[in-house]
């Protein structure tokens, strides 16, 4: 398990500092949402940006924070379903995920804001 | 009931076989009882009866109440009037009327010749009596009467102690029908056929042979490129002058109680010679059936026509029953005015029968004839089977199927219809594989076409009503033939008739050129600016060469692959740019855990491996332990963040189960133990896996190593395959397959040393390094661009480039480390330590129950387990199978 701090700022919740995750890359966090929990994969994009969607792909449950990424979109690692990470939209038929708020603070600390 | 003469026309049929039958059966269909008058002239004393049944009858099978087709009533019934057993003897064409035997006169408007055929008994000594008459217990097999002489002399004959002896001279459909049922009544039968072959009129000579072989399985004995010159008699003394056997041309004699004359036919053309009209083998008719050359009457054109064997028509005359149903239908049409312009235009022949109790289909030529003809012939002698096909022009002219007729209904519909065949001509004789062109259209919507992701019909047809019309754009929109990929061929199709149906035009996407999507180019051309551009990492070829230098997901592995491939020591390593199993060198599995798969060379393993495997599956609550096909194990069921713990306490190098890569060499036991090994392929296994452990592929390579050609370890169906053949000899193979494609790979060279094995190999993974597409097999490789093509480059060097590619090839494999090794300094913070999922409790795949092979202490389960989803999961084409 990842520890998330749970320190409550004005824009999420900190899940990460950004150099934790590599350029290209994503990791997946526990993220506390109202009465309870939301898992949320965050990427972190070759050009500086962050995206999050929820970490487990509606197809299968597969890991969504394993898949490659490009500027728009996340391929699942089991079977290269594609969802688009700005609308979270599925490019290849399947339901869609969510889209929740993220940012990266002065600190470079990862804030989530879950959906 | 007989009609009133003057408001009909007299029609006067002559002959009332098979043919004379069907005309009357197609003329009152065509309501012809009230135009015509019909008086039927026949020289048998029956009704008209199925002449094919003969042989049933004869057989004991059928009684001859069951073949006759209308009897005497039937006549009577409809009008007609029949003169049973009386012969006609000429035809007064001026007078129009019909002369018959007893001198009587008919008169005509229309007559209609349909005389058939009589059997043909070639010149033999002693064939005939003073008289004129055949010798007695000589017969042909023709008609009812010498049906049933036939049957009363083998019942007769049959019953004796001694089996009395038949035999039979012409070895053609007839003869053979009449053998069988000779024998069925305990006759000793022979056959003596004067060509070559059996059935020579409608197979060629290997398809004889096959059925000489059951023939005489069935206990006929059989004698061909025999001509019998001669019948010998009993004396007038001791019998009463019967035939007492067949003398041959080469001087061989038979003994025989009976003899039957099957040595074909000849048309029945006295009455149309008596008459004047043009005879040549046949009555000659033109394509309404009307007799050539017929001196005008006042009452306008000649009104005489032929019909049935004893007809020629476009130089061809018929024996068979279907030619002549179809001559009655056009000139029932003609006669009648149903059709005034039906015009008959020839048989295409075909039999389908069976043959002394063989399956027998001879659809148009039996073999080739012209030097271009393709002939495809499967043959196994042994169960009897003989089946080919005659192609001219990419038309089917003929096929020929003894043993096993099911394709008989497939082949005749492309043979009248001239469809066009398959690329592989041996596909009109098997179903190979994939569906065919042409039955996608039975498909059901709700039918499914890609049994990977579960895609339908319906989908598919679905993806082209919203828009798509290209195979690819349907493929990603629906993700059909995107798993294994082998339905692909199946999608095209489908995607092809939905595309015209909807009465659009097929597309090609250009991308489906490119070596990965994300980068418009071929990967000659990407290859040549990558070098051109010292390009050493994915991402600076998005930069310079990507439309807009976007990145794109799906192209970063392929991109990886390639750029390892031309950098060896260059590259540089971007981890995004690999897909998750080459980050974390484990084959991720359908709940987020990974699978690990040990080096194991060439399937040889250690008591104390085996141990250390034992240990941490025990402390790493694996949740499978399975047994590859690859020969080595697999440990299913690890947590991400236990990888590089389980790498440590195992102390073995990766298997590379995961990549695109060389993943195993599997081996026999060769010669230390195997009493049949004639090289070391255990040895020489493990020397290869060593070798090119872990070399980037475009797509994964198996290998395999054989120590005789037994062929325990598969190796002919590998990417490259070894076979020891004796002598210090090794035969390589390579493009074999046995996964989602089965193919046997072709055969490279035979080399004489494990060196050469090690260096052709190398030098064939170079050049399909070099060469092959992104996710290429060899199985599509090898044949893309034919082994005779990569022989001359591999073993004659044509193009000058094997230095290189062993230089090339050295190079990768000596930058070969051992991924594993990671496990002391990860590339990046969290790389195992943060778990992808899950999290939280998720539906994860249960363990195996406690005491069950490969199960799971009590204690090590997972706190919920939750029955995972029905939906069936099979790894996509990155994800691989493992091995």
């Amino acid at each position: 398990m990842t520890a998330v701090d749970t320190r409550t700022a004005t824009s999420g919740v900190r899940v990460a500092a950004l150099a934790e995750i590599p350029p290209g890359e994503g990791r997946a966090y526990v993220v506390p949402s109202g009465a309870g929990e939301v898992q949320v994969a965050v990427f972190h994009h070759r050009d500086g940006r962050v995206s999050a969607v929820d970490a487990v792909c509606p197809h299968s449950g597969g890991p969504l924070a394993d898949g490659q990424i490009d500027s728009c979109v996340v391929v699942c690692p089991l079977h290269l379903n594609t969802w688009d990470l700005r609308t979270g939209e599925s490019t290849s038929g399947q339901a869609r995920v969510r889209v929740h708020g993220v940012s990266v603070d002065d600190d470079g600390g990862v804030r989530v804001t879950p959906a | 009931m007989k009609k009133e003469q003057g408001s009909t026309k007299r029609l006067v049929l002559v002959g009332n076989g098979m043919a004379g039958a069907r005309l009357l059966e197609e003329l009152l269909e065509r309501g012809a009882g009230d135009l015509f008058q019909i008086t039927v002239f026949g020289d048998e004393p029956y009704g008209n009866y199925n002449r094919i049944m003969l042989s049933h009858v004869l057989a004991g099978e059928d009684g001859e109440e069951s073949i006759y087709l209308n009897e005497l009533g039937w006549y009577a019934e409809n009008g007609i009037e029949l003169r049973a057993g009386v012969r006609v003897d000429d035809v007064d064409l001026p007078a129009r009327e019909v002369v018959d035997a007893d001198g009587g006169r008919t008169p005509y408007d229309v007559l209609v010749i349909a005389t058939g055929s009589s059997p043909h008994f070639p010149p033999m000594d002693g064939l005939r009596r003073e008289d004129g008459s055949l010798l007695p217990g000589v017969s042909g097999f023709r008609s009812l009467d010498e049906t049933r002489a036939m049957l009363e002399e083998a019942r007769r004959y049959g019953t004796g102690t001694t089996p009395a002896k038949a035999v039979v001279i012409g070895g053609g459909l007839l003869g053979l029908e009449a053998a069988k049922g000779l024998q069925n009544h305990g006759l000793d039968v022979t056959v003596i056929h004067s060509p070559a072959h059996l059935m020579n009129q409608q197979l060629d000579a290997d398809a004889g042979a096959v059925l000489r072989r059951s023939i005489e399985e069935a206990g006929i004995s059989v004698v061909t490129g025999a001509r019998t010159t001669g019948l010998t008699a009993c004396t007038e003394q001791s019998g009463s002058g019967r035939v007492s056997g067949v003398v041959l041309k080469d001087g061989r004699s038979f003994p025989a109680d009976m003899v039957v004359v099957t040595a074909g036919i000849r048309p029945n053309t006295d009455v149309g010679l008596r008459a004047g009209l043009v005879v040549e083998r046949g009555v000659v008719v033109d394509d309404q059936m009307r007799c050539v050359d017929q001196p005008e009457t006042p009452a306008g054109p000649g009104q005489v026509y032929a019909l049935g064997e004893c007809a020629q028509h476009r130089g061809e005359t018929y024996g068979l029953v279907a030619p002549l149903w179809e001559q009655a239908t056009v000139l029932a049409d003609v006669l009648t005015g149903a059709d005034p312009d039906a015009a008959y235009h020839g048989s295409r022949t075909s039999t389908k029968l069976k043959v002394a109790g063989v399956d027998v289909a001879a659809i148009g030529q039996a073999g080739p004839e012209h030097p271009d003809d393709e002939h495809v012939v499967f043959s196994d002698v042994r169960r009897g089977l003989y089946q080919s096909v005659v192609v001219r022009d990419g038309r089917l002219v003929g096929a020929t199927l003894l043993g096993d007729t099911r394709k008989t209904a497939a082949l005749q519909q492309v043979f009248d219809r001239g469809l066009p065949l398959p690329e592989q001509r041996v596909e009109l004789l098997f179903d190979l594989g994939a569906t065919a062109e042409g039955s996608v259209e039975d498909l059901a919507d709700d039918a499914q076409v890609c049994n990977c992701n579960g895609v339908t019909k319906g989908d598919i047809c679905g993806a082209v009503a919203s828009g798509c019309s290209s195979v690819k754009g349907v493929m990603d929109a629906t993700r059909a033939g995107k798993g294994c990929g082998s339905c692909k061929e199946v999608v095209s199709t489908i995607v092809e008739h939905a595309v015209a149906a909807g009465g659009g035009a097929l597309t090609e996407d250009p991308s489906v050129h490119w070596y990965v999507p994300g980068v418009p180019l071929r990967k000659d051309e990407l290859v040549a600016a990558i070098r051109e551009q010292h390009l050493t990492s994915v991402s600076s070829v998005f930069a310079a060469l990507a439309p807009g230098g976007a990145e794109d997901a799906k192209s970063k592995m392929g991109l990886t692959s390639l750029l390892r491939t031309l950098w060896p020591t260059e590259f540089v390593d971007e981890r995004d740019a690999r897909f998750i199993n080459d980050r974390v060198h484990a084959n991720i599995q359908r709940d987020g855990t990974f699978s690990v798969v040990p080096q194991m060379k060439g399937g040889v393993t250690t008591p104390d491996q085996l141990r250390r495997i034992a240990d941490v599956a025990d402390k790493y609550g694996v949740g499978m332990l399975k047994v590859t096909g690859g020969q080595r194990i697999d440990m299913l069921g690890v947590r991400k963040e236990d990888l590089p713990k389980v790498w440590e306490d195992l102390d073995m190098p990766s298997g590379y189960a995961y990549g695109k890569s060389m993943r195993t060499v599997k081996t026999c036991v060769g010669t230390d133990y195997c009493r049949f090994g004639l090289g070391d392929s255990t040895a020489l296994g493990i020397a290869l896996e060593e070798r090119f452990q872990g070399i980037e592929t475009p797509a994964k390579l198996k290998l395999g190593v054989v120590g005789c050609p037994r062929n325990c370890a598969e190796a002919y169906v590998k990417d490259v395959g070894v076979v020891a053949i004796g002598g210090g000899k090794w035969e390589v193979y390579v493009g074999g397959a046995a996964g989602a494609s089965v193919r046997k790979a072709d055969l490279l060279a035979t080399v004489d040393s494990p060196e050469a094995v090690i260096q052709l190999t190398g030098r064939f993974i170079q050049f399909y390094r070099t060469w092959g597409n992104w996710l290429e097999r060899t199985y599509d490789f090898v044949p893309r661009l034919s082994i005779e093509r990569v022989r001359l480059v591999l073993v004659e060097d044509s193009d000058g480039m094997c230095a290189q590619l062993d230089e090339e090839v050295d190079a990768a494999c000596a930058a070969y480390r051992d991924p594993w090794k990671e496990r002391e300094a990860p590339d990046a913070p969290g790389r195992f330590s943060a778990p992808a999922l899950p999290l939280l409790p998720l539906p994860v795949v249960p363990r195996r129950p406690m005491g069950a092979p490969g199960g799971t202490p009590r204690e090590q389960l997972p706190v919920e387990i939750v029955m995972p989803n029905e939906e069936a999961l099979v790894s996509g084409a990155m994800a691989g199978a493992q091995q």
